[in-house]
């Protein structure tokens, strides 16, 4: 094909986007629309998985050293912990932090006339993976010095369920979404070019080649897709913003949200994938019908 | 040009032998009036033509090209041999008269230059000078003939294959539209009109085949059009 003509099917393409204005503005509207609620649908499952994880972490681990051992050589012992397999944190707490804390948080007539020195020395550690809760308690109770380990493997493995069964909904969820999302972009791209067969027949027996009428329909399609998969990004960018923002003052500091800056590009790269090969391909199957005279 | 040998056409769908065995000829440089009722088999012989349909038996060259056998993607180059036209003229609407029919120049990769220069003088040749810029839904009828005439002609074509040109037009356009046919004839083009307009193929005064049934009935030169159409 001769560059000025691939320029001229090129302008084509460019002149059908306004020549058919609404269907041009219904393709980028649907396009824009069906990412949005899979995009929403993502950053739903995103922040749950986020949640869960910060709740995870909460679900600490408390190795609680020999009352024999000295606060020195209670200290000692980080480095045998942090050398474990598994370990996020190591915080050691002292007897008299330990016992501090729990005058905070009970009543103080409780604990009078205890001594400061009645509480063990401890260290508060957070897990990697709380999955492997179990394996590497048996490990903190392995080192000497660690007299007993306190670990809520039963909140763990709720933890993990509940996680297990989001990531399997969230999935489930999105791929759906994307079928019938690529289902309604086609058709709509199919519904915008069968009032242009007419067009196409008309060019069919004048000579045109199938690549000649297909090239301005790939290019409006990539076109379209482009400007339906641009403008859903900002617009998710926008709602996720808006909603995290209003979510973020209603829930201070008890969950943090994922920070779309985080995800914006994968997100973004989705988006463009996804709407530009929904344009094209859909502006090539859409005409296939109609080449076939 | 156009060569037929016992052609057969059955329509799958509905099992109807649309053309049984009919043999036709059509010499470069004539004018062929295709006359029948409705349902005869006339379109079936112009979608032949054009390479819409295919033969179930017999043999079919148009233009140098065996239709029988031709392959899906060379359909196009035999086409840019032919000049279609039909009865609802079939412009873009969303195209001027100008882009109309350099439209049909541009598929087949003609140069801007050539096209700047064809374009106006095919206008020229079928009396729509001055009318470029108008759009389809601001002509007449017999304009919009005469755009899709202008656009049939550009590629100079070997042949012009018209469906019931004359169709939505009145008795003045008709007889203004198959003169202008004739003067194109006359040019050197081979013409082949389908049409069912009895007072314009005898003034004419051209060969005539008629068809009915799927069978070619009669073919006579001299216009005589004495086939009782229903």
């Amino acid at each position: 094909m001769r560059l000025n003509r691939s320029g001229y099917l090129i302008r084509e393409g460019f002149r059908s986007i306004g020549t058919h204005g609404f269907m041009s503005f219904a393709t980028v509207t649907i396009i824009m629309a069906c990412l949005i609620i899979m995009g929403s649908v993502t950053l739903l499952s995103l922040n749950i998985d986020k949640v869960i994880k910060d709740l995870e972490n909460q679900n600490e681990v408390v190795a609680f050293v020999d009352e024999s051992y000295t606060e020195e050589s209670a200290r000692a012992l980080q480095g045998a912990i942090e050398g474990l397999d598994n370990i996020s944190t190591v915080e050691f707490v002292s007897r008299t932090q330990a016992f501090d804390t729990f005058m905070q948080s009970y009543s103080t007539d409780l604990a009078e006339g205890l001594d400061d020195q009645v509480l063990r020395d401890r260290y508060v550690i957070h897990l990697t993976d709380i999955a492997r809760m179990a394996e590497t308690k048996t490990a903190l109770e392995g080192i000497e010095g660690v007299a007993k380990v306190k670990a809520h493997l039963d909140y763990a493995r709720t933890f993990i369920t509940v996680r297990n069964v989001v990531s399997v909904v969230s999935l489930a969820l999105i791929v759906m979404l994307m079928f019938v999302s690529i289902f309604i972009m086609s058709n709509t791209i199919k519904l915008a070019t069968f009032g242009r067969r007419e067009e196409i027949a008309i060019m069919k027996m004048v000579g045109a080649s199938n690549a000649f009428i297909r090239l301005p329909f790939v290019v409006e399609g990539l076109v379209l897709g482009i400007l339906g998969g641009g403008l859903g990004f900002l617009a998710e960018w926008g709602i996720y913003e808006v909603l995290t923002k209003k979510l973020v003052g209603s829930v201070a500091g008890i969950f943090t949200v994922v920070p779309f800056a985080q995800i914006a590009l994968p997100m973004l790269i989705a988006y463009m994938a996804i709407s530009v090969l929904i344009g094209a391909f859909g502006g090539v199957n859409a005409i296939k019908n109609y080449l076939e005279v | 040009m156009v060569e037929m040998n016992n052609v057969s056409v059955v329509y799958e769908s509905s099992g109807t032998e649309a053309l049984d065995n009919v043999s036709l000829s059509i010499k470069e440089g004539e004018f062929v009036f295709l006359v029948g009722p409705s349902g005869s088999g006339k379109t079936t012989l112009m979608k032949l033509i054009t390479g819409e349909i295919r033969a179930k038996s017999g043999k079919i060259v148009v233009n140098d090209f065996d239709m029988r056998h031709i392959k899906r993607r060379k359909l196009p180059k035999m086409r840019r041999t032919l000049g279609v036209i039909f009865q609802d003229f079939r412009l873009i609407e969303n195209m001027n008269v100008y882009d109309n029919v350099a439209f049909a120049m541009r598929v087949v990769g003609a140069r801007r230059k050539e096209i700047k220069q064809r374009v106006p003088y095919v206008l020229d040749l079928v009396g729509l000078e001055g009318r470029e810029k108008r759009m389809p839904n601001e002509l007449s009828g017999g304009e919009q003939q005469r755009v899709a005439i202008a656009r049939a002609l550009v590629n100079n074509p070997r042949m012009i294959v018209a469906d019931e040109p004359t169709g939505n037009l009145d008795p003045v356009r008709s007889l203004e539209l198959m003169l202008l046919f004739e003067k194109i004839n006359e040019m050197g083009t081979t013409i082949l009109v389908v049409t069912h307009e009895k007072e314009l193929v005898n003034a004419l005064a051209k060969r005539v085949v008629a068809i009915d049934n799927g069978h070619v009935i009669s073919d006579g030169e001299g216009g005589y059009f004495d086939y009782e159409i229903e």
